[in-house]
């Protein structure tokens, strides 16, 4: 296993809210919220930070430098796309660390969509001549999409809607058990098949969540982490890419057939494992990004944890659950727990790694966690236990 | 089940823009011809067309008209709306054709006219052109009947 040179040694973040209950708190104020828990649990001041490492459009660093204090600016980033790039910002600031650029980096994402719902936000996109060939064919909002890929791995390897619904179930299960997450309520398999279809095969349970709140997250290197306040989680790797097959695949579902049946991660697990010195069987749990169901299984698939095709008889065997080979979401993943656009999932695998999760998967000494299955870049991140 | 007939989407939601690379697709399906971007440096097939072939990097294209016959190979049922304009548009359903006669290229369009729990991958369609009021038209497919 390679040696972390880098390590997350602080984690803070706001409450989670259902779509616009966060108001009259603003998305400054919570990304703010979030940097300064972040600091404080790693016993460091906001001044600490000289670097900021963003995904999905960021936000405006000399304004958060303005009303958090913080002096001087080494380095600011982001990641391209959307929600892939959420679990690769960790690599951003990996990046900045290890080149010497900045020493206190902090992860932040965030989201209010008080005003501008995700599960329409395709209608605000610019009309573009080359998107022109998805938005002329009514495909909305990222559920048409990922209905569209779930169609055909449903037909080429008979997945079902059961498995759809363990998916559901099981992180729904996490979610109660959890006391951040938003939905806590039981959710059986009869209450999966009552709820309303919204886009075949996709109903109201295999769509994530619309959530409001921030978290962040402050990387340093291993050396500067042994003197702070927590037991530093050692970032064992970080990856973003992908294939071109896959590219664009959202909006130009012309990639080759195994890569449409897939969640588009293949090509950047190969390289984590690779670049880690791990394989699937040493992964003890995964938090991967949950915008649909269909997606966690082209993720197990993707990931390594099955052969393709087999990730629906894998969950419906039980597998994904709190005490089966690979429990998944132990936060109620953003399907129950919350969707902050990908970062609480980091949260999750940081709290496994120090031992602190509420759903603490016993033992446990590795996470991976992924950005969303969307455009490229994907993004995927193995964390070591806090040592 | 009562019969629910797969609507057209919404017009309202959609405008279409072209550049000098897309707009021959749109010029031919107004003349009701559907048609591929094909590199004439290279012979490569590719859809969208992008200003550059993938294979050699040629910038010059022509178009290969096809038949508008095909195969269903993904698609969704559209049954709530996201949007307010949505609503009246429902059942509506997106879908990833498969066109006959050049492999590998797909095209992301609408059934329409069928009976909506009976749409299936495999499917054989044919396109029928969409006129909207503000001279766009728009292939979508209909499934043939012994498809």
């Amino acid at each position: 296993m390679r040696k972390a040179r880098t390590a997350i040694v602080g984690l803070g973040s706001t409450p989670y809210y259902k779509r616009g209950r966060s108001l009259p708190r603003t998305l400054d104020e919570m990304i703010g919220s979030a940097i300064l828990a972040a600091v404080a649990d790693a016993g460091l001041s906001a001044r600490d930070i000289d670097g900021f490492a963003y995904y999905s459009g960021g936000f405006d660093t000399p304004l958060l430098m303005e009303t958090l204090g913080i002096p001087t600016l080494n380095f600011s980033a982001m990641l391209t796309g959307a929600g892939g790039g959420s679990a690769g910002v960790i690599g951003l600031a990996e990046a900045a660390i290890l080149s010497g650029q900045a020493e206190v980096v902090v992860c932040v994402g965030g989201t209010q969509q008080a005003g501008k719902r995700f599960g329409a936000y395709t209608k605000d996109a610019d009309l573009t001549p080359v998107n022109a060939f998805h938005m002329s064919a009514g495909m909305f909002g990222p559920g048409h999409m990922f209905a569209v890929l779930a169609s055909r791995h449903m037909h080429r390897f008979g997945t079902t809607r059961e498995h759809f619904a363990e998916v559901a179930c099981t992180i729904r299960a996490n979610a109660l058990t959890h006391p951040d997450a938003l939905i806590r309520t039981p959710l059986t398999v009869d209450d999966y098949f009552a709820a309303p279809m919204i886009a075949d095969p996709l109903c109201l349970y295999d769509f994530c969540l619309e959530s409001d709140g921030a978290i962040a997250v402050i990387v340093t290197s291993t050396e500067r982490a042994r003197d702070l306040r927590q037991k530093p989680v050692p970032v064992l790797g970080c990856v973003h890419g992908g294939s071109r097959d896959w590219g664009r695949s959202l909006y130009a579902m012309t990639m080759p057939e195994d890569d449409f049946v897939s969640s588009g991660n293949v090509a950047i697990a190969e390289r984590l494992y690779r670049l880690t010195g791990l394989v699937p069987a040493d992964i003890d749990t995964a938090q991967f990004y949950d915008h649909f169901t269909p997606m966690v299984i082209a993720q197990l698939e993707d990931f390594g944890f099955c052969p393709r095709g087999e990730g629906g008889p894998l969950v419906a065997s039980g597998a994904i659950r709190q005490g089966g080979s690979l429990p998944v979401n132990t936060d109620g993943g953003q399907l129950s727990g919350a969707y902050i656009w990908g970062m609480s999932h980091i949260r999750e695998g940081v709290e496994q790694m120090r031992g602190t999760a509420a759903n603490q998967v016993p033992d446990a000494r590795t996470v991976l966690v992924t950005g969303g299955p969307s455009n490229l870049p994907n993004s995927a991140l193995i964390l070591g236990a806090a040592a | 089940m009562t019969s629910v007939i797969a609507n057209p989407p919404p017009d309202a939601l959609f405008e279409l823009v072209t550049d000098q690379w897309t707009e021959p697709f749109w010029a031919a399906a107004r003349a009701r011809r559907l048609v591929v971007a094909r590199c004439s440096g290279c012979g490569l097939h590719r859809m969208p067309p992008t200003p550059f072939c993938p294979g050699c990097h040629s910038t010059v294209l022509d178009w290969t008209e096809v038949t508008g016959k095909g195969s269903i190979y993904a698609f969704t049922v559209v049954r709530r709306a996201n949007l307010p304009e949505v609503q009246a548009a429902l059942p509506y359903a997106p879908c990833v054709v498969e066109l006959d006669g050049i492999a590998g290229i797909r095209l992301i369009s609408n059934i329409v006219g069928a009976e909506v729990d009976t749409i299936r991958i495999g499917a054989a369609v044919e396109v029928v052109w969409h006129e909207r009021t503000d001279g766009v038209t728009l292939p979508y497919f209909r499934i043939l009947a012994d498809g």
